[in-house]
């Protein structure tokens, strides 16, 4: 008897585990999406690995300016002779990096207001909404360029800020959206009832609720960021130059004469960018499928 | 006199919660839904007190004040503390707090009660760890000591709520209020989320548990044959205000107000040879935020006099039986004369 009453849990330790295993069952079965991860996978870790083995990406082989792909530089080189593999790799670490702190930054920013928007309603509700209306309204491009000129510099953290400060309103709606209806749910009476704290009841309890659509939201967003910081970084309003990024390298084509001659240095990091955002695309819908707990 | 040996433990003074209509950008109130407006009532230990209407007459939200989830406008609602009463309206937080765990409640969805992303062993273990029960094990006991009042094993706890059934559901959603140990469990149209031959297990479940724990009641439905079953005494609603209070017995038999009568007359009787003559109230409803002059219940009564639309009458004993309250100027003339 005491046996029985004691270790709930422990006894169900292994019961306990199904769900995640279903769900993981479930993913690996999707085939899109698990090839949008293995190429993630792959693309991650060729980057960091050339990043951790400091290949050189920034010292000019002068004898070897706008040289076609070859046994010694695997991309080319560019238009002062730099060795593309390298800065398509190098790059790489930055952009994906840009992309994932954008995201999971600005996700957060948006999940936190949205919560406190959607669950206290009201006056607080009225105000966060207009903020957010006030900054979906500011073009991201003269921002930029205030920035830049304020700063009087380009670099990773003009970027992030940017991106993070433009970037939370969409998750913003969406999670007020999940907790206006989700407030009014039983559950979330019964846990008033049992006197519990607003914060418990705002992140213990609605938010597990709302994690999937983050979780989605944050994966497309890595994508839609990495486009974003490839098209400011092309206009040259991006990182500086001396750090490779997909977008950066892609600047250096911006001349015609390099887009119609030297088509190596536009089509490898292009071709980066295209297939490390489609992959993390599939995996999103894929993730999508998984974590709508309303397919269950 | 059987009244007077029972204790009071609540005593709900003239409690109103209005919801106020807003209006135009500057939120200028034009109006209030006056969902509850001046409800008294003394709930008994030990008792089942149910509360019936139809729907839109404030139980629920009457409910929901007793349990202060709706913050009642105005009025008292005094609860017990040994000797004393405190006024539960005007709790601090800490107050509150531990009142929570004296009262609880049951609703009326058991489908969306439990946290569809949880487990059910979450669900249990968090209002245990919100009131400060540290030791897991002793949490355990007190989570497999309700449940086992439920008759639900304790190993189910591992699973998630769609693996239930509503019958199921709502006996974990009524182990998980009792877990707290409470002393008054408001139950909000527990069973009419159920179907009929899950209601009578979960209702006879509920009976049970009120004997072992003496717990007190109060019991919202507006299934009549349900509230009949149930409860000790009845409350009638109409339109925010108690309208007849009796002993359960007292009102199935002998029904005074023109609305209980006619309340009552809508239960079907199954006996052909017996037909019941059904009293069909005219018109609809009044709008709870226009309420009549008077009694609210004029415009559809059958026997309203000039009285009746210009003086709304309190809710007062019946003559030679002090626990049979009803709101009526009927029988304040049958008094006078």
């Amino acid at each position: 008897m005491e046996n029985q009453v004691t270790g709930i849990k422990e006894r169900n330790k292994s019961a306990s585990a199904s769900l995640l295993k279903k769900n993981i069952r479930k993913f690996l079965n999707n085939r899109l999406a698990m090839v949008g991860l293995v190429v993630i996978i792959v693309m991650v870790a060729a980057c960091v690995a050339g990043a951790l083995m400091g290949v050189d990406y920034n010292t000019p082989d002068l004898s070897n300016m706008k040289a076609g792909p070859s046994g010694e530089h695997l991309f080319g080189t560019d238009t002062i002779g730099r060795d593309l593999f390298a800065r398509v790799l190098y790059g790489g670490c930055y952009s994906i990096l840009i992309g994932v702190l954008c995201a999971v930054l600005s996700n957060v920013i948006g999940a936190a207001l949205g919560a406190v928007a959607g669950y206290f309603g009201g006056k607080v509700d009225k105000l966060l909404v207009r903020v957010s209306e006030i900054f979906q309204a500011f073009p991201q491009l003269v921002l930029v360029m205030m920035i830049v000129a304020i700063m009087n510099q380009r670099g990773l953290g003009n970027l992030l800020f940017i991106f993070v400060i433009t970037g939370w309103m969409t998750t913003f709606r969406m999670v007020r959206n999940e907790y206006l209806s989700l407030k009014n749910e039983t559950y979330v009476k019964v846990c008033e009832a049992f006197g519990m704290s607003n914060r418990r009841i705002m992140f213990g309890q609605i938010l597990p609720n709302v994690m999937s659509p983050i979780i989605v939201s944050t994966t497309t967003n890595v994508a839609f960021f990495i486009l974003q910081e490839a098209a400011l970084s092309f206009i040259g309003l991006g990182v500086a130059d001396s750090t490779p990024t997909w977008g950066n390298i892609l600047n250096a084509a911006k001349s015609v004469a390099v887009v119609t001659n030297q088509w190596w240095i536009w089509v490898f990091p292009g071709l980066a960018i295209t297939l490390f955002v489609l992959a993390i695309n599939f995996f999103g819908d894929g993730l999508r499928d998984v974590l709508d707990a309303k397919q269950q | 006199m059987k009244q007077q040996e029972k204790e009071i433990l609540f005593q709900i003074r003239d409690l109103r919660t209005w919801f106020p209509i807003t209006k135009g950008s500057f939120k200028k109130v034009v109006g209030h839904v006056k969902a509850v407006d001046g409800v008294s009532l003394d709930v008994y230990r030990g008792e089942t007190l149910g509360v019936v209407g139809e729907s839109g007459c404030g139980k629920s939200t009457l409910g929901k004040s007793i349990m202060m989830l709706e913050k009642p406008t105005g009025g008292q609602s005094l609860f017990r503390y040994g000797n004393d009463f405190k006024d539960v309206t005007k709790f601090s937080r800490e107050e509150m707090f531990q009142f929570r765990c004296k009262v609880q409640m049951v609703f009326q969805d058991p489908y969306s009660a439990l946290n569809p992303q949880k487990k059910i062993y979450t669900s249990f273990e968090e209002p245990l760890i919100v009131h400060g029960i540290k030791s897991q094990q002793e949490r355990e006991e007190l989570m497999s000591r309700a449940l086992r009042m439920v008759n639900i094993q304790p190993d189910y706890l591992m699973r998630y709520p769609h693996e239930f059934s509503g019958g199921q559901r709502q006996r974990l959603c009524i182990a998980r209020a009792l877990e707290v140990m409470p002393e008054v469990l408001v139950c909000d149209e527990p069973v009419s989320a159920l179907d009929v031959s899950i209601q009578a297990q979960v209702l006879n479940l509920m009976k049970d548990i009120q004997k072992e724990l003496r717990l007190t009641y109060i019991f919202i439905a507006h299934d009549l044959s349900v509230v009949q079953y149930m409860s000790d005494r009845i409350a009638v609603m109409y339109l925010g205000k108690v309208v007849e209070l009796a002993d359960s017995r007292a009102l199935y038999d002998d029904p005074m107000h023109p609305y209980t009568r006619a309340l009552l007359s809508a239960i079907p009787v199954p006996d052909i040879h017996n037909p019941k003559k059904r009293q069909v109230l005219e018109g609809e409803v009044p709008s709870p935020i226009r309420k009549p002059t008077g009694c609210a219940f004029h415009n559809r009564c059958p026997h309203c006099t000039e009285r009746c639309k210009t003086e709304d009458p309190p809710l007062r004993a019946k003559a030679g039986d002090e626990t049979h309250l009803v709101a009526c100027h009927l029988y304040d003339a049958a008094v006078s004369s």
